[in-house]
């Protein structure tokens, strides 16, 4: 089971669970993670963060994410929400949530999909502050986190 | 009636452009090495944006190195990614 939403609207993180959970008999493990709006990046106090997309492609990167996941790890049900549209500092912008039978699997793969999705998905972040608006580069330090998996696997094999 | 493929632009490049798309003429661009070329020429002020690191997708799928366009392609430009 899969739910891939991008939208402008908040979750709730109990509903988001309870999808996870009911009547799900089968996994012993749920790992979710969420990510917030920091007030205070490289040094700048961000009064507003605004994420653009590209729809159309987000939902298949996303799905293709997850499939390479679920090709590693047992991950039943997947739930996978990212905001969209103009954010203030607390709210909450992603969820990553995974069901499998055990907790290694449950929190490698929740792990994986977010380290992907941060190097895949088609999003982008302007953030507005009192120096005024600026798009926010991509990070090696994400890049590392994806390439972690690659070695991973390769030594793995 | 020429044949194109649609070009889209997204985050910081759609911005600094000034547009979010245009149609491309497959006749003078037929994959992805002659579309930076055909972009430079169009937006000569613009070297500078199209220089930076941009990651290209065709069809909703990125793609690295040189990829062969036809009509009705979807392609996009962007900068990398940012999300989560």
């Amino acid at each position: 089971m899969l739910h891939i939403g991008v939208q402008t609207s908040d979750f709730t993180v109990q509903q988001e669970y309870d999808a996870l959970c009911d009547a799900n008999t089968e996994d012993g493990a749920i790992v979710f993670f969420v990510g917030r709006v920091r007030d205070l990046n490289e040094g700048e106090a961000v009064k507003q963060l605004s994420l653009e997309h590209y729809p159309g492609m987000t939902e298949k990167a996303l799905t293709q994410v997850v499939e390479q996941a679920r090709e590693r790890w047992p991950l039943h049900r997947v739930r996978v929400i990212h905001r969209v549209g103009d954010l203030l500092p607390a709210d909450q912008i992603v969820f990553v949530g995974v069901s499998s039978p055990h907790r290694q699997a449950a929190f490698d793969g929740a792990a994986f999909i977010m380290d992907y999705l941060k190097t895949q998905a088609p999003f982008w972040k302007k953030e507005r502050s009192d120096q005024g608006e600026r798009w926010l580069d991509a990070r090696d330090s994400d890049r590392a986190s994806q390439e972690r998996w690659q070695s991973d696997s390769e030594s793995h094999s | 009636m020429t044949d194109t493929f649609k070009l889209k632009f997204f985050a910081r490049l759609k911005d600094e452009l000034g547009t979010a798309e245009l149609d491309v003429p497959t006749q003078q661009v037929t994959d992805t090495d002659a579309l930076k070329t055909w972009l430079c020429e169009r937006f000569p002020e613009r070297q500078a944006a199209l220089q930076r690191p941009l990651l290209t997708a065709v069809n909703h799928d990125m793609v690295n190195g040189t990829t062969r366009l036809k009509a009705g392609d979807e392609v996009a430009l962007f900068p990398p990614v940012t999300g989560g």
